[in-house]
């Protein structure tokens, strides 16, 4: 595709939209798996949040 | 009867209609911006700028998006402050590295396009000052809250940074009449676009794309968030729990 005299500009704009965008979906979804993995861990060593003080009944 | 930011409130319910909404988002975000591409690479030369103009297909999508942005790291601050929504620090929180992000992408292809156009990568001119104070803030806002060990004393006082900065969202939006040599409002104007259709049209699709990706990202931050933040309290529970056993043992 000739992109005329500023093709050098246009691609680099492109390439690096694309490339911020692939590396901060990519982070997302590495930091939610990691997040995701230390929640099962504490899960199977059976962690459990403590319970809140008991609610007024009535 | 609850509204829907009510009805969100409650992480857990978040969590699960965001589960089931982010993986459409993103498929949608996906089609729109290879929709966009492809009509953005066979719109006709603009008469002036040439194929240049078709960095404005990422440069403008990347502006607005840095200035909804900063909208929302401010409304959710608002959201915090005065409603003591569970969400807003979260949505805040997560929206200030989004739109960062965003930020940086319309400085380096407003520069790109510069080059060739205006003969140089960088002007102090006030809409590229303004954009690059708006960058300043979004770092400001995480560097506050990286700093600051008190999760809950951090999330106000960026707050409140994140309420007072959005002074800069006007100061953006006019500053291209303050003796600027940046472009005028094209599409975002009263009255009718002054682009032309064959060219608007590419440009409102890959908008529609790059927003449709933002809220994606900002969904999938937010989740994010909020198992960090259920890591942090189930660590804390688990610590609680030992040192209570260690002080019955003895």
């Amino acid at each position: 595709m000739d992109l005329g005299p500023h093709a050098a500009y246009i691609w680099a704009s492109y390439a690096v939209v694309a490339i911020v965008l692939a590396g901060l979906v990519a982070w997302l979804i590495a930091d939610g798996r990691h997040q995701q993995r230390l929640l099962d861990e504490l899960d199977a060593r059976g962690v459990k949040r403590r319970p809140g003080p008991p609610r007024h009944q009535g | 009867m609850q509204t829907l930011t009510q009805r969100l409130a409650n992480p857990t319910r978040f969590m699960a209609l965001s589960g089931q909404l982010l993986p459409w988002i993103s498929v949608l975000a996906g089609v729109l911006i290879a929709v966009g591409l492809y009509m953005g690479f066979t719109a006709p030369l603009d008469y002036q700028q040439g194929h240049a103009a078709k960095i404005m297909y990422v440069h403008v999508p990347a502006a607005w998006l840095a200035m909804l942005g900063y909208a929302v790291v401010a409304g959710s601050s608002f959201g915090l402050l005065v409603f003591r929504h569970p969400l807003a620090d979260v949505s805040a929180k997560s929206a200030a590295l989004v739109g960062a992000v965003f930020t940086f992408l319309c400085l380096v292809t407003g520069s790109l396009w510069g080059r060739p156009m205006w003969g140089a990568f960088w002007t102090w001119d006030p809409r590229l000052t303004s954009v690059l104070i708006l960058f300043f803030l979004y770092l400001g806002l995480i560097a506050l809250r990286s700093s600051i060990d008190d999760e809950g004393l951090a999330a106000n006082l960026t707050a409140v940074l994140g309420i007072v900065g959005i002074v800069i969202l006007p100061v953006i939006r006019f500053s291209v009449n303050w003796n600027s040599i940046h472009q005028a409002p094209s599409v975002s104007r009263l009255g009718a676009p002054t682009i032309h259709p064959s060219l608007l049209w590419p440009l409102l699709a890959m908008a529609a794309g790059m927003l449709a990706l933002f809220v994606a990202l900002h969904i999938k931050a937010m989740r994010n968030e909020i198992l960090r933040r259920r890591v942090k309290a189930l660590r804390l529970a688990e610590v609680q729990a030992a040192t209570s056993l260690a002080e019955a043992a003895e």
